[in-house]
């Protein structure tokens, strides 16, 4: 058996060495942050001009996390690199060589994306939190509201298991062009819309997007039947499928 | 030592390796030998289970590839190359290679010298050339010091220089007591380097012996003889108890004469001779009659051209190899 710490620190090296890990989660920093930032002024100075409903139900918390939307992709792109990376290239067949226990570099790997993805998901959720609802103006909240810090970061673990499904689904698909032909759509297009047609919403409801949504909630979102702890565990099963999914395959398959 | 037992991979309808067994002996170069298609690299694979057997299984010292610890200081393996991040820095690849295995970090400065690519370590690999590539790949396998190295299609898109460097490289790694186990389409390629031969052909074991004895089975050597009065000769031959065949094209083989017995034969006869030449079968040849049943596919036209026997004035391949015998034994 290779060492754990060992193959940790190796895989660590991988993601350190190339560019596209910085690019990538700059790039998710920048538009959720900026995004979020762009929606809250928006919505402040749209405010009086909202329904009456939408008043009523208006969760600053949330809003300022809207850029998550757009932010998420690079997490995706970054979390299929790791993996789709060497398929592409071959060099998985030099890593399985030096680490001829799959197991271990499938949970490796995923350490050092947690690693990695926790701490930049938690500056990214606190900025942006901050951020937006500065530029909310009176319509802001603050940190230390009813389960306000839970909803900030809530946000922080979506945005670590978004990468932790990716990663999976990486696993599963190997070639990163699959894996984001799918995962993109998916989580831009497939999901947002399949979430507004009657009767498959009540599916689409289930999806690892909507319950992550329910996280960061702190207003209760009637059309949800769920709250953020479900949400959570919903979110954590999907990324537990797709890792067991890349993990079986992973096995089994010729490298 | 690795030993291959009955193994085999199946592919959907297609048998790629069909109940494969050998060893490959310690402290030598084996040379993994066959056409394009016969399931070399797919045996390699699967003796470095990166692919899983569909039956049969291979062992390395009496233990499973994923049972060793830190595999990279038993086995260095070169499968591809530029089997590379192309983003990732040549030292940064070797370094992530050597951690996952705990080897010293000073040995990628180390490799990266020995393969030549220290002074490109800290460039893309992206921006490498095929031969660089091939280095890289040489220096992660060499990374962790292993007693048994690997090298599919080595010399693959390699300039002559390249190729010479890989041949001389398994040479000295053998010369310092490694087992070597290296594919190759090339029966010349694997006569200047190997020890022992295995031949597979359409995932069947088809030879597994010392190369000396392949050479002994397969390189006869003769004598060519062109002369206006073949029927002089061949009396005077078959007077002095030599035998002959005909050929096409007027002249003859002797086959277990020597040239000057055969000159001097011919003067004594007072027979003119055009052409007197001592030739060597060539091992190539040996090695496509061995695989033909076995080729992949075929070019147009049904039988292969046999290739015409090499004049003796190349070193004969079983000549080079037994004076790289002797460089190694000294």
């Amino acid at each position: 058996m290779a060492s754990p710490g060992a193959v940790l620190l190796s895989e660590w090296t991988k993601v350190r060495t190339v560019r596209s890990t910085v690019i990538t989660l700059l790039v998710a920093f920048v538009v959720t942050v900026g995004l979020g930032a762009v929606i809250c002024l928006v919505t402040n100075n749209q405010f009086k001009s909202m329904s009456e409903s939408e008043k009523l139900t208006f969760d600053a918390t949330s809003t300022s996390f809207s850029g998550v939307y757009l932010g998420q992709l690079a997490l995706i792109v970054f979390a299929v690199l790791v993996v789709g990376n060497e398929y592409s290239s071959g060099m998985i067949r030099v890593t399985l060589a030096a680490v001829p226990q799959r197991t271990m570099l499938l949970l490796c790997k995923a350490a050092v994306v947690v690693g990695l993805v926790l701490p930049v998901a938690l500056v990214t959720s606190f900025t942006t939190f901050f951020l937006g609802q500065a530029l909310l103006g009176s319509h802001r909240t603050t940190l230390g509201a009813d389960h306000v810090l839970r909803a900030v970061l809530g946000m922080a673990v979506y945005m670590t298991f978004i990468a932790l499904l990716s990663l999976g689904v990486g696993f599963m698909l190997r070639k990163p062009v699959l894996s984001l032909g799918l995962l993109m759509p998916f989580f831009f297009l497939i999901s947002p819309i399949l979430s507004n047609v009657p009767k498959v919403k009540n599916v689409a409801r289930y999806f690892p997007d909507v319950a992550g949504s329910q996280m960061v909630h702190v207003v209760t979102n009637s059309s949800i039947p769920y709250g953020p702890l479900a949400g959570f565990m919903i979110c954590l099963a999907w990324v537990l499928a797709t890792l067991a999914g890349g993990y079986v395959l992973l096995k089994r398959r010729d490298a | 030592m690795i030993e291959v037992h009955e193994l085999t991979k199946r592919y959907g309808e297609t048998l790629a390796v069909d109940r494969l067994s050998f060893q490959v002996p310690q402290g030598a170069v084996t040379g993994f030998l066959g056409p394009n298609g016969a399931g070399k690299s797919t045996t390699m694979r699967m003796m470095l289970d990166l692919d899983r057997p569909t039956s049969g299984s291979v062992t390395i010292d009496g233990r499973h590839y994923s049972q060793l610890t830190e595999p990279l200081k038993y086995i260095g393996a070169l499968l591809e190359a530029a089997a590379v991040h192309p983003g990732r820095s040549a030292y940064n690849h070797l370094l992530w290679l050597a951690q996952s295995n705990r080897i010293p970090t000073r040995r990628v400065d180390e490799m990266l010298a020995l393969v030549g690519l220290s002074e490109v370590a800290r460039r893309r690999a992206g921006g490498f050339s095929l031969g660089m590539g091939q280095r890289l790949g040489i220096a992660a396998a060499l990374l962790g010091d292993p007693q048994i190295m690997m090298f599919d299609e080595p010399v693959n898109g390699l300039d002559p220089e390249g190729i010479l460097w890989v041949r001389n490289l398994m040479k000295s790694l053998a010369a310092e007591g490694r087992t070597v186990f290296v594919s190759s389409h090339l029966m010349s390629e694997m006569a200047l380097t190997a020890d022992h031969l295995v031949v597979i052909g359409r995932g069947r074991l088809l030879a597994n012996l010392s190369m000396n004895d392949f050479i002994d089975q397969n390189s006869h050597s003769f004598v060519r003889v062109r002369t206006p009065e073949p029927e002089a000769l061949l009396d005077a031959l078959a007077a002095a108890g030599v035998a002959s065949t005909a050929v096409p094209g007027g002249g003859f083989e002797v086959m277990d004469g020597d040239s000057a017995h055969i000159g001097d034969l011919a003067r004594e006869h007072g027979i003119a001779l055009h052409e007197l030449s001592p030739q060597r079968a060539s091992l190539e040849e040996a090695f496509m009659r061995m695989t033909a049943d076995s080729v992949e596919y075929r070019t147009g036209g049904g039988d292969l051209q046999q290739p015409t026997a090499e004049p003796a004035a190349v070193p004969a391949w079983g000549a080079a190899w037994k004076a790289g015998k002797r460089r190694r034994e000294n």
